[in-house]
């Protein structure tokens, strides 16, 4: 093989516009994960909110035959998965790792369910056309740049436009104090007045519609069909990239670049013929997420109450 | 200051009856579920009930096929009981199950003159000893570093994954006319396990519930299965009464992927006879909600296992002639995982208006 075309242009365009690409569900899980966390519950199942997302809002499409209108569907029942884990987790106060799983299975299981309910058992899977490209005018014709951040569909910039939005409101606002007291000292913030019920249950959903989010950019805006189990555990990997990032939106943004890139490597290093096994670069984010974590394990404190459930009078 | 103005209110003598009742609830809930979903999926659930009794216990084959599967999931599910008794999360049976796969099936195919009854017990120990290792990364890093068990045995779960992908394509493909497949050479037929005559249950069936009897002794009995449960219901407290809580972690994940490790030796030595792409099908994880439902007792386990394994075969029969859909059976998994936590809270508080 041609090693020089690792260095020519176009190679390093559509390997860094894909890996964008596939940062980008990651991205918005990864995201919900962090506000879930920071209030004190960790969703484990984030991969069944996605699958939830992917399924409903490609259902919502192929019924509205509106893209934007499925995406609103799935939002919806991302935050119904989101609001089921609070309930467990929140009012119920049960084991958050259990409930986690419980939503991953139902997420998983439903989701799978009602598309052959939605289309029977089909040969050929129904095709949409999905959410189009919105190529922006001007910075898309820059050279690199442009086709690298600019050629995408709009989940894409959303999820990139909520980096620094969600950044800002949990470090810089009051909303974002309110969730951090809750996640590190639930009894001194219900001392404060803060109602600590509401705001978990405020952030496990959102959680649950950027998850749905995530998974709704597999099925409507990446590959346009829904498959059973789609998105193949990239929502466990948002939850580990949540601690990749030490519970940082910026940083858990830069842990799935890492993961999307490694896919994207993967991808072209498969179908250049290359005699390196393809799965020894899948295997790689996950090796590293387990090397990185080893090494930040000193450093990196999740908060404080996080799987602590909040029951007043029992500081 | 609750969202839903419910207030928990603990009950000051939860009933034994009612919490002995609550998983046994949960099985006839989740079969009802299974009713309200068939239907909704144009089926008649009664006529679908008959086709999983039937499909599942109909006769000798189709019982052999539900012991099959309950044999795998009562061996990961003893493995998560050791775990989670000891309060360690382990998700990563998929991927004990498929290291101890490759482990047993490397053993057979590199061992070729031994006697079969002591291959058995070898393949038994590598596998044991695949998934141990497996789980004790884990452990390890939850012993050491206080890593999240539950992100590092998944991030395993995925290694073991592409790891078997790769090796089922690469170092141990099958050359020549098998080799059109991604799949190791098959096992000399000599070293399968016995079979039950006329069905496809093996005696990974008897290891299973042999292991069941080995699991309560080793917890009720042994000073080890003391210190696990010790670290279960406090680790601090037993840090302080001199129990070593980091290497109590590391021998419950090693006793938890070790017993997945040999029902991953049962897929391959009992069903598959070689080494194929997808071999766990979501034991791991089916595993889980086989001792949750089992309220993490081994026996309770054994039969929570077998009413999963018969859903699952039961229902792959309905589908054959009824044409409902098996994804049913993960949905139900996850309303059983959920209703179980509710009835544990039912039992144990009441649900008061704040």
């Amino acid at each position: 093989m041609d090693w020089s075309q690792f260095l020519e242009e176009a190679f390093l365009v559509s390997l860094l516009a894909g890996a964008l690409r596939l940062s980008t569900p990651i991205i918005l899980a990864g995201l919900g994960e962090v506000y879930a966390e920071r209030s004190g519950v960790l969703n484990l199942g984030v991969e069944g909110v996605m699958l939830m997302g992917a399924f409903a809002s490609f259902w919502g499409t192929t019924v509205t035959g509106s893209a934007w209108l499925g995406l609103l569907i799935g939002m919806l029942a991302g935050a119904a998965m989101g609001a089921l884990m609070a309930f467990f987790t929140v009012t119920l106060k049960v084991d958050q790792v259990i409930s986690g799983m419980g939503i991953y299975l139902l997420g998983g299981g439903m989701s799978s369910f009602l598309y052959r309910i939605a289309y029977g058992v089909r040969m050929l899977p129904p095709s949409i056309e999905g959410l189009s490209g919105l190529t922006i005018p001007v910075l898309s014709d820059l050279p690199i740049i442009g086709p690298v951040l600019f050629q995408h569909d709009a989940l894409v910039y959303i999820a990139l436009i909520l980096v620094p939005v969600l950044g800002f409101i949990l470090s810089r606002t009051t909303l974002g104090l309110k969730i951090r007291a809750v996640g590190e000292n639930p009894e001194a913030a219900d001392t404060l007045g803060i109602n600590v019920d509401a705001t978990r249950y405020l952030c496990v959903i959102l959680g649950g519609v950027l998850g749905a989010l995530g998974g709704a950019y597999i099925s409507i805006a990446h590959l346009k069909i829904f498959a059973d189990n789609m998105t193949v555990g990239r929502g466990f990997i948002a939850v580990a990239i949540v601690y990749f990032g030490k519970w940082r939106p910026f940083m858990t943004f830069v842990g799935a670049l890492v993961f999307g890139s490694a896919y994207a490597l993967q991808l072209w290093i498969q179908a250049s013929g290359a005699p390196i096994p393809h799965q020894l670069l899948l295997m790689l984010p996950y090796a590293l997420t387990i090397v990185i974590l080893a090494v930040v394990a000193r450093q990196a404190r999740g908060p404080a109450a996080l799987t602590r459930p909040f029951r007043r009078g029992e500081g | 200051m609750s969202v839903l103005g419910l207030r928990l209110e603990k009950r000051p003598s939860p009933s034994p009856a009612l919490r002995a009742l609550a998983p046994v609830a949960t099985a006839v809930l989740a079969l009802a579920a299974s009713g309200v979903l068939i239907r909704a999926a144009g089926g008649d659930p009664f006529e679908a009930m008959a086709a999983i009794g039937v499909g599942a216990f109909g006769n000798l084959q189709n019982f052999g096929e539900t012991m099959v599967k309950a044999a795998a999931l009562i061996l990961v599910g003893l493995g998560m009981i050791v775990a989670f008794r000891t309060q360690v999360a382990n998700i990563g049976g998929e991927g004990q199950i498929i290291m101890g796969a490759i482990a047993g099936t490397w053993l057979g195919l590199t061992l070729i003159d031994v006697h079969p009854a002591v291959l058995f017990a070898l393949v038994i120990l590598i596998s044991f000893a695949a998934g141990a290792f497996w789980g004790a990364i884990a452990g390890w890093l939850k012993a050491r570093l206080q890593l999240n068990e539950v992100i590092v045995t998944i991030m395993l779960n995925y290694l073991a994954i592409y790891t078997l992908n790769w090796l089922v394509r690469g170092p141990m493909r099958a050359p020549g006319l098998a080799g059109g497949f991604p799949q190791s050479e098959a096992l000399a037929q000599a070293a399968w396990w016995p079979r039950l005559a006329g069905t496809r249950m093996h005696v990974g069936v008897l290891l299973a519930l042999a292991l069941a009897i080995l699991v309560t002794v080793f917890l009720t009995k042994t000073p080890w299965g003391y210190r696990l449960r010790a670290v279960g219901a406090n680790a601090q407290a037993a840090r302080y009464g001199g129990i070593l809580v980091g290497r109590t972690i590391l021998l419950a994940m090693v006793i938890s992927g070790g017993l997945a490790g040999i029902a991953g030796a049962g897929e391959i030595y009992g069903l598959h006879h070689r080494l194929l792409d997808g071999i766990s099908s979501g034991y791991g994880y089916t595993g889980i909600v086989v001792a949750l439902l089992g309220k993490l007792n081994p026996y309770a386990t054994v039969l929570a296992g077998i009413f999963f394994a018969a859903l699952a075969v039961g229902m792959e029969a309905m589908q054959r002639s009824l044409g409902t859909p098996f994804a049913l059976i993960a949905s139900i998994q996850g309303l059983v995982v959920l209703m179980m936590l509710l009835a544990d809270v039912l039992v144990e508080y009441r649900i008061r208006k704040a």
